[in-house]
């Protein structure tokens, strides 16, 4: 099982005119096994939400908690948290020349899992891993990041997600400037992940396109650094019709 | 850097000198007035021509001759100290010259001494240490020349000429180790159509001074790969210039350091683009960590009127580990013609990338593992174009100990 509760969050960020408060009092619960959208317009705070949760140093919080499984996220280190079972596909991967997938992927595995995988199943998972995704072999072999498409870059982000098994997925725009037929590749294997037993993703779009293909529990729409509504699938299809205007005119 | 057509020379220069700041640009700004240039020295044999640096003239502005023992002035030359042994490979020829075929060789590279320590060199040693590749051999085993100092208080001065005959294929390192004092000027002759690595490891005591002057003559169509290696010793302060006997030669210079707390580590290239069509590739990367860890890079790229359709391009990287260390990084082009193919140039120093850190750590990398991987990744690249397997992995370990030093420490 995992449970991911976040609640009351503020998060500031250091600003030339002193901190800045971006996240105003976030609270939401992802439960066993569910997959929650966060749809808002730029700037809204999404990005914020799944940084600040997998502790990157840019943001401070100032308040509030988040919970994996009952344990506190916010006392963890980066590292704790994703050995935690916290996993953040990032809307830009960095960049790491030099250091091969391959050395990539088995140096994060063996931190997550503790120890290091079987050599003989482990280079077919990879090679399973990076085939589903419709990366070649010889991909393992480039450095990490570098030199990839975007949409190899997301491909990419998405094997991570497979290989390293996480029980909470944060997917930041993971969407975002893929076509549509690296968009199926993407969501298949976002499915393959919510498929096994209480796995939870948070789902973080500008878009409704990708909603099509992961389906939804719930959604969350962003305004403003906080949760401005909330409501089933049926929500993104309204949000489809009617844009973000609505909410950004009853948040000024 | 685009190059661009001009009937004046001209002559770009900058200085980057970061402790904090991570910088990475390619500079486009060029002066366009014609400047002095220390790229046109008048060379002369005579000892007498040169007069003991000062430490205010460009080329010795950021070296600390205070601990250089006295080498770049008026130190005894003795011989005997260091031990030198090397191997033969089937087809070579190895051996200490003197007299007569020891005189011949002095200036064989072409160089012309526009320093005293070069010109005492050639003047003073007795001996020269000839590595002869005859035409057309194709030497498969390294030749390996190492130099193991045992006494730092005796100066000491030597001579080694590298002799590759045209159409030859072979690999030299020079390994440098142990406690020494030593000036050094090292000679390459490069024949037409050879092919020929010469790797120069700086693995010295932490107390060893080191001037050395490798001066290489790079004949027609033939390609040299000249790689520099410092991590140990005091102060290691290395010139390492390329001329071409012909058009369509190619000289790829590859620099590996990691200076560590007080260390000094200097490198000066200079490709002097003496022939049409020639090409020069360098890529230097450092790493600096502990208080007062000093590196230089000087990357100098003359492109003479009648090297026209050349190619150069120099690139310097560092990585600062720490507080407290200075690299100073300092690309100077100067193109006497715009008939080119291209040049250009690159350099930075920089920490960490937070967000190389951030991501590495979102997977679960501790902080430190995180570290080692960067900084692996920084010199894998360079490590893989050096073609010596043996020694290529001597090297990763070599920088994984260097990191066990400091990186894996903290955090």
């Amino acid at each position: 099982m995992s449970t991911l509760e976040i609640k009351d969050l503020h998060v500031t960020v250091a600003t030339e005119d002193g901190p800045k408060e971006i996240l105003k009092g976030v609270t939401l619960t992802i439960g066993d096994g569910e997959t929650h959208a966060i749809m808002g317009p730029n700037g809204s705070g999404k990005s914020t939400l799944a940084y600040s949760i997998a502790g990157h140093p840019k943001y401070t919080v100032t308040g509030g908690t988040v919970l994996l499984d009952g344990e506190d996220v916010l006392a963890m280190s980066v590292d704790e948290r994703a050995r935690a079972g916290l996993f953040l596909a990032m809307q830009y991967p960095v960049e790491v020349p030099g250091v091969s997938v391959s050395n990539f992927l088995r140096t994060a595995k063996t931190a997550v899992d503790g120890e290091a995988p079987k050599l003989r199943t482990w280079v077919k998972d990879v090679n399973g891993a990076l085939e589903r995704m419709n990366l070649d072999t010889t991909f393992s072999q480039r450095s990490v990041n570098e030199g990839f498409s975007g949409g190899e870059k997301k491909r990419h982000e998405i094997a991570q997600l497979e290989l390293l098994d996480p029980k909470v997925a944060i997917l930041d725009e993971t969407d975002s400037g893929l076509d549509i037929d690296a968009l199926k590749v993407v969501s298949d294997g976002v499915n393959r992940f919510r498929e096994q037993e209480g796995k939870g993703v948070l789902l973080i779009t500008h878009y409704t396109r990708i909603l099509r293909y992961i389906q939804p529990d719930k959604v969350h729409v962003f305004v403003n650094g906080r949760v401005a509504e909330q409501g089933g699938p049926e929500l993104a299809e309204q949000l489809e019709a009617e844009g973000y205007d609505k909410y950004v005119k009853a948040s000024v | 850097m685009p190059a661009r057509p001009s009937s004046t020379p001209f002559v770009e220069r900058r200085s980057v000198t970061a402790i904090d700041t991570a910088r990475d640009s390619v500079e486009s700004a060029l002066e366009l007035t014609p400047v002095d240039s220390h790229l046109h020295p008048e060379g002369s044999f005579d000892v007498s021509d040169h007069p003991v640096p000062t430490g205010r003239e460009e080329i010795w502005r950021f070296t600390p001759l205070k601990r250089l023992r006295d080498l770049h002035g008026e130190a005894v030359y003795g011989t005997g100290t260091t031990q030198v042994t090397w191997t033969t490979p089937e087809g070579v020829r190895v051996a200490s010259v003197e007299g007569e075929e020891a005189r011949a060789l002095r200036g064989v590279s072409g160089w012309v001494p526009n320093d005293r320590f070069s010109a005492r060199v050639l003047a003073e040693t007795p001996a020269t240490l000839l590595v002869d590749v005859p035409a057309e051999a194709e030497v498969a085993e390294p030749v390996v020349v190492t130099l193991d100092g045992t006494d730092v208080e005796a100066t000491e001065a030597g001579h080694v000429v590298l002799r590759f005959g045209r159409f030859s294929k072979a690999v030299v390192v020079l390994q440098h180790q142990g406690h020494a004092s030593l000036a050094q000027v090292v000679e390459v002759v490069v024949g037409d159509g050879a092919q020929v690595s010469v790797i120069s490891v700086q693995d010295w005591a932490d107390d060893a001074v080191h001037l050395a002057h490798h001066e290489a003559s790079v004949g027609r169509d033939a390609s040299y790969k000249h790689v520099a290696i410092s991590f140990g010793g005091d102060l290691v302060r290395m010139d390492a210039n390329v001329t071409y006997a012909g058009p369509g030669g190619s000289a790829e210079m590859y620099g590996l350091y990691f200076a560590d707390e007080g260390q000094h580590l200097e490198h000066r290239l200079f490709a002097d683009h003496t022939a049409p069509r020639t090409k020069s590739n360098v890529v230097y990367k450092g790493a600096l960590q502990g208080e007062g860890a000093h590196t230089v890079w000087v990357g100098n790229v003359l492109i003479r009127k009648i090297a026209e359709g050349i190619e150069t391009y120099e690139e310097n990287r560092n990585l600062v580990l720490t507080d407290g260390c200075q690299a100073d990084s300092v690309p100077n082009l100067e193109i006497e013609t715009g008939e080119i193919e291209g040049a250009g140039h690159a350099s930075a120093v920089g920490r960490f990338d937070d967000e190389q850190l951030f991501y590495l750590r979102s997977r679960g990398i501790s902080e430190p593992e995180a570290r080692r991987l960067v900084v692996h990744g920084f010199f894998n690249d360079l490590i893989r174009k050096i073609g010596i397997p043996s020694l290529e992995e001597k090297l990763m370990s070599t920088v994984e100990d260097e990191l066990a030093k400091n990186v894996l420490r903290g955090a």
